[in-house]
């Protein structure tokens, strides 16, 4: 068991974990969810006792990494594919480390069999490409068969076969009674992979519960409304209602309007009312993806802004406005798909944030016209009817979402 | 928090006999590290042919204009000292191991995967600094003895003395290794194998140079006449020879334990950071 309390990491002025505390259970995989930069790595880093922490203090088993009685034969971890030297053939990798934890030599061939590098064995690791490396790491973590193996994006480059059996590997690791403890900016893969999650942005817990009660909290369901695009006065019309009726309504780019907070039969009932005809009435959930964008959103770091090229182009003659829209109904906000939190409510302040119970409390909504046809944003993975339980993620997840924000800019892979 | 969790199944506990590590099990990995890369055959491969090349044209070309006069080619000291020229470029190579040794693990990252496996680090470095130390000597001790024999095989001169004889092979291969445990030492400190590389090539040779520099102000002669006495090259000149590189320089087996504690100094400094910084 991993047991970190009040974890906090300072680097000069920028503070890369804050006040961290949390458990990773035996038996479970518990995946360590978080954007680009919010602190995942220096954390496990924390964890291996490679980095000492300003404040706090971590603990595997009750002990300080540093302090373990044979730390390797009870901790494994995969932190880099890359960080082995080049000039060394995997065999001789693997070597070296079984050497210096004490561990039998046959075990190398053992574990080089585990991840299907045996034929190439006797060959430089330079050579490798991301997948091998990445399968090279992960036989160093499984060398000395310990209780507690940690994984920092053990899918990075790897192909869909490879994902897969990493995906299988980490459950049977864990049906065996293992703590396994895996990081990764992928919510998709985590849905398919992890029973628990801890999720970290800016450096601060923001979710620290099991897959289920995650998507529960962080998904909001919303109905999508169409009227006639012949009427507006129609669209107008039933915005009123809906709006004095207690929904909130907002514009998708296709001219839809999406409510939250009124269920589909309301709507229908409140339209049916006003003399509104419908074109469409459709229900929709957030999948998990979106939950864990939406909860991530305040805390991206590297975030894209619009190539405006405001500079290059040709001046306008004076005198020239351009079109002015003037939307009735506020738009679904494009980037970062949800309205910010309002002022003053941390999202991320401490363990218990919003996020721990009920639905989240600022104006839920999800992606602009995720299952719309014809929409011009298409989001991650469609949302499916029903309750989006991990099963729903799609299969092969490694591709992001093509209209993701930013928070997949900075690809963590470093080649 | 904790309540949500299902109860703890039991804890796995793994088929294979746990045994604790010792300094021996990071020693033979060590040696699996140092044999299993190119670098440490080719800079010890180009030390080799340094010392032989060199030492062997030397000691040719001193007994082939030996005039006969009854002045030996060496005016007086024993013919080892010709082996210097060979050993200085030799150590070139050396140090440039001696840094690869650590550095290129924080280069790779690999320093992390090796200090998961094995938290104690002192003992990696520990490991480190033996098996390298053992590695260069042996080889250093054996080409220098090759080179000793044959320059007493090629030229007249006067019959060298058992302690003679020592410093040539066994000393030639404990001042190699020891000022390669320096450049050790260096490369943990700075963790930048280029960076280190070149701060031990400026510490070999600047001083020197510096010093010619100085030739004739006269103001700056003590500065010069300390570093005549105490650059490396000055040591290793001391150490082949009677006298030293100037009068009143170290001479004999002092420069290398000049040598020995200023790696000392710096590995001692190196086991500090070690232990305190982040990896």
């Amino acid at each position: 068991m991993i047991e970190a309390v009040g974890l906090t990491k300072r680097y000069g002025a920028k503070t890369a974990v804050y006040n961290l505390s949390f458990q990773v259970r035996p038996g479970t995989v518990t995946g360590f969810l978080g954007p680009n930069g919010s602190g995942k790595s220096t954390t496990m880093r924390m964890i291996l006792g490679l980095d000492q922490p300003t404040s706090g203090h971590v603990t595997i088993g009750g002990h300080p990494y540093r302090k373990l009685p044979n730390a390797p034969r009870q901790v494994g971890a995969l932190l880099d594919a890359k960080a082995v030297h080049g000039g060394r053939s995997a065999r001789s990798h693997l070597l070296s480390l079984a050497q210096l934890a004490g561990i039998p030599a046959r075990r190398v061939d053992e574990v080089l069999g585990v991840v299907g590098l045996q034929s190439v064995a006797k060959r430089r690791s330079k050579g490798f490409s991301l997948g091998m490396g990445q399968r090279l790491g992960i036989a160093a973590a499984l060398l000395g068969d310990p209780q507690v193996l940690l994984f920092d994006e053990p899918v990075n480059g790897l192909d869909p076969e490879g994902i897969l059996w990493v995906r299988n590997l980490m459950k049977a690791l864990a049906a065996e009674g293992r703590t396994v403890f895996v990081s990764s900016h992928l919510m998709s893969e985590m849905a398919l992979t992890a029973d628990h999650l801890i999720v970290i942005g800016r450096g601060q817990l923001m979710a620290d519960m099991s897959v289920k009660q995650f998507i529960s909290a962080n998904s909001a369901d919303f109905a999508r409304v169409r009227t006639p695009d012949t009427e507006p006065t129609q669209r107008e019309k039933l915005v009123t209602v809906l709006a004095e009726a207690g929904g909130q309504v907002l514009s998708e780019p296709d001219g839809a309007l999406r409510i939250t907070g009124l269920p589909l039969p309301r709507i229908s009932d409140l339209a049916h009312g006003a003399d509104v005809r419908l074109w469409e009435l459709s229900p929709h959930q957030a999948s998990l993806e979106e939950a864990y964008m939406r909860l991530t959103q305040g805390a991206v770091d590297y975030r894209s802004t619009d190539d405006r090229k405001a500079g290059l182009m040709q001046q306008q003659p004076p005198g020239y406005l351009p079109p002015q829209p003037q939307p009735v109904v506020p738009e679904v906000p494009q980037q970062g798909w949800y309205a910010p939190p309002p002022p003053g409510q941390n999202p991320y302040a401490g363990g218990q944030g919003p996020y721990a119970g009920a639905p989240a409390p600022q104006p839920p909504a999800g992606p602009p016209s995720a299952t719309a046809p014809g929409a011009p944003v298409s989001g991650g993975p469609a949302p499916v009817p029903g309750p989006a339980v991990p099963a729903d993620a799609p299969p092969v997840p490694q591709a992001p979402p093509a209209a993701a924000p930013a928070d997949l800019s900075k690809n963590e892979d470093p080649r | 928090m904790s309540a949500a969790y299902p109860p703890s199944q039991q804890q796995y506990t793994s088929p294979i006999p746990v045994r604790r590590a010792h300094l021996g099990d990071a020693l033979a990995s060590e040696w699996t590290k140092i044999r299993s890369v190119r670098s440490t055959l080719w800079t010890l491969g180009v030390m080799v042919a340094l010392m032989l090349a060199v030492g062997l044209l030397i000691a040719w070309a001193v007994s082939s204009v030996d005039t006969g006069s009854g002045e030996t080619a060496t005016g007086g000291e024993p013919v080892f000292v010709l082996g210097i020229y060979g050993v200085l470029l030799g150590s070139l190579c050396v140090v440039t191991l001696g840094v690869l040794t650590i550095a290129s693990e924080y280069g790779t990252g690999m320093i992390r995967t090796t200090l998961t496996a094995c938290p104690s680090r002192g003992r990696v470095l520990t490991a480190k600094a033996v098996v390298f130390f053992l590695l260069v000597f042996t080889v250093t001790t054996a080409t220098a003895t090759l080179v000793a024999a044959a320059q007493v095989g090629v030229i007249d001169g006067p019959e060298p003395t058992g302690e003679q004889w020592l410093r040539a092979t066994v000393g030639a291969g404990l001042f190699v290794a020891t000022l390669g445990l320096l450049a050790l030492g260096v490369g943990a400190l700075v963790r930048h194998s280029a960076g280190a590389i070149t701060i031990m090539i400026g510490v070999i040779l600047l001083p020197l140079v510096a010093g010619l520099f100085m030739m004739g102000t006269e103001s700056l002669r003590g500065v010069q006449e300390f570093l005549f006495k105490y650059a490396i090259p000055s040591l290793l000149i001391g150490f082949y020879s009677e006298s030293g590189l100037i009068d009143g320089g170290p001479h004999g087996w002092t420069p290398l334990g000049i040598l020995a504690g200023l790696a000392a100094v710096v590995l001692g400094g190196a086991y500090l950071m070690l232990s305190r910084r982040d990896v």
